[in-house]
């Protein structure tokens, strides 16, 4: 029988959360890594027992973890427990994420106050692993670059090639930092990735990373100079159905966004939302016109609409959303759904899952028609990822 | 032997319970008991030092023996008192919060 398994990062850890495919029983594992920021797990498509996790901390910087049972044993790649290193420089240093200094010009990005700051790591906001190959992932960073491991994690070499392609100093960092947090591959063609960062924009390479180019076209920001301008979008998500490569949804700033181009334009679909501010957006596993958003109530005020916690649906691509309530609290609730807190399993009756700031983790079995926490009170969640397992 | 005081969570991510003891060959100096440390727990680099520019990082405080290090040269030579292993060398997360 089908299994899940919901891939859960906190403010203060990780829980792993598994089902069978009725959805309706939970086993919750954790905290793992009890007290630290756990920005992002997600499992490897061509290895459900290989997990990738970011692991972070003001105080002692970005820990990689990689686990290759499905969550219950983790290591630092490069660094298994209780081995004596041998003598000399390790092999191996799974935390070290230097930027390429090869992506000239780029030394500086436009600082909050309109200055020039130079790049400075900070942490890992999205792991994405290879659709075909366990060792190979992708980290997205802050101060935004992206990253690339070829051995399981243990080593880190940045795609420079995005810093380096000339709008740099034009990036900024939104309220959250400047962060690389979006990262899709498409399984029609290994040569083409998205990406997306706060706030700077989309961007798209055609050839494995070279070369990336901006794909901004019809985003529209009011927040800076140009609002029309090619580089400065607070795009905080994007979401693709894996069945229809370059058919691609965003939550901006403010403004649900859909490109039917692979990203080369953009159209606003927000249509009869409440509000069209939010971060989580994605796609129903089986019918790529569905989309979900939760809409936040302002920029200013990060807690969702009218003290409702509803999920809209769109059955058209857009445009026309309806509220979905049933299971969700309807009064009193402040909550935020961060960018990287929804996901959808691939079971035949598609399961929807969302992670709150208030600690909740939310289950649909059926497609968004109905809630159930599938826990409560877990720290703030950062992320949330599902595994559909045979 | 030097005897390293680590914070919990760099205990943790080390599997250490208690102090760490590390064998240093040469001058006692905060560069050199955080090179041994790091060669023998290869999981901390990083966490204590940048890699690439080797300062502390900056929400990490060094003491020992009842004052604070953390503002000395990396090459300046610590207390006897570390260096015969009687006070352990502490490395500590800088208060922050309330």
């Amino acid at each position: 029988m089908s299994k899940v398994r919901v891939l859960v990062g906190t403010r203060k850890g990780a829980f792993i959360l598994t089902a069978d495919g009725k959805r309706d029983k939970w086993d919750v594992s954790g905290p793992h890594f009890a007290g630290w920021e756990m920005y992002h797990l997600k499992g490897s498509p061509a290895d459900p027992n290989r997990v990738y996790a970011s692991q972070t901390s003001g105080w002692f910087g970005q820990i990689i973890q990689r686990s290759d049972d499905g969550g219950r044993i983790w290591h630092q790649p490069g660094t298994p427990p209780g081995e004596t290193p041998a003598p000399g420089p390790p092999k191996a240093v799974s935390n070290k994420f230097v930027y390429d200094s090869a992506a000239k010009p780029l030394t500086t990005h436009q600082w909050y106050d309109g200055t020039q700051h130079p790049w400075e790591f900070k942490r890992v906001w999205h792991l994405e692993p290879s659709l075909t190959d366990p060792d190979t992932v992708y980290a997205g960073v802050e101060d935004a670059a992206i990253f690339r491991s070829t051995d399981g994690g243990k080593n880190w070499k940045e795609l420079p090639g995005l810093r380096g392609h000339g709008t740099g100093p034009k990036w900024q960092p939104g309220a959250g930092g400047m962060c690389l947090h979006t990262i899709i591959l498409d399984p029609s063609n290994p040569q083409r990735i998205w990406i997306a960062i706060s706030a700077a924009g989309a961007f798209r390479t055609d050839d494995g990373g070279k070369t990336w180019k901006p794909i901004n076209r019809g985003l529209r920001s009011q927040y800076i100079p140009d609002p029309n301008a090619e580089i400065g979008h607070c795009v905080h998500h994007i979401a693709m159905n894996p069945s229809r490569p370059g058919i691609l949804f965003m939550q901006k700033h403010w403004d649900v966004m859909r490109s039917d181009d692979a990203g080369d334009n953009w159209r606003e679909i927000s249509g009869n939302l409440p509000t069209d501010f939010g971060f989580v957006i994605d796609v129903h596993a089986h019918e790529p016109e569905t989309i979900y958003v939760v809409p936040i109530k302002s920029d200013g005020e990060h807690y969702v609409h009218e003290g409702k916690l509803r999920v809209y649906r769109s059955r058209t691509g857009g445009n026309e959303w309806e509220a979905l309530t049933k299971g969700l609290p309807q009064s009193n609730c402040y909550v935020d759904v961060l960018r990287d807190a929804m996901a959808v399993d691939s079971l035949d009756k598609c399961g929807i899952y969302f992670g709150t700031t208030g600690g909740q983790v939310y289950a649909s079995a059926d497609a968004g028609d109905s809630w159930a926490p599938i826990v409560r009170d877990l720290p703030g969640v950062l992320s949330v990822e599902v595994q559909t397992l045979a | 032997m030097i005897r390293v005081a680590l914070p919990y969570h760099l205990r943790t991510l080390a599997q250490l319970r208690s102090d760490v003891e590390v064998e240093v060959a040469g001058p006692v100096t905060q560069r050199s008991v955080l090179d041994a440390l790091e060669a023998r727990y290869p999981m901390l680099r990083g966490t204590i030092r940048d890699h690439v520019t080797q300062q502390r990082r900056p929400f990490l405080r060094f003491f020992a023996c009842e004052e604070d290090l953390s503002h000395e040269p990396p090459d300046a030579p610590l207390p006897d008192a570390v260096a015969s292993g009687k006070e352990p060398f502490i490395v500590i997360g800088a208060i922050a919060g309330g």
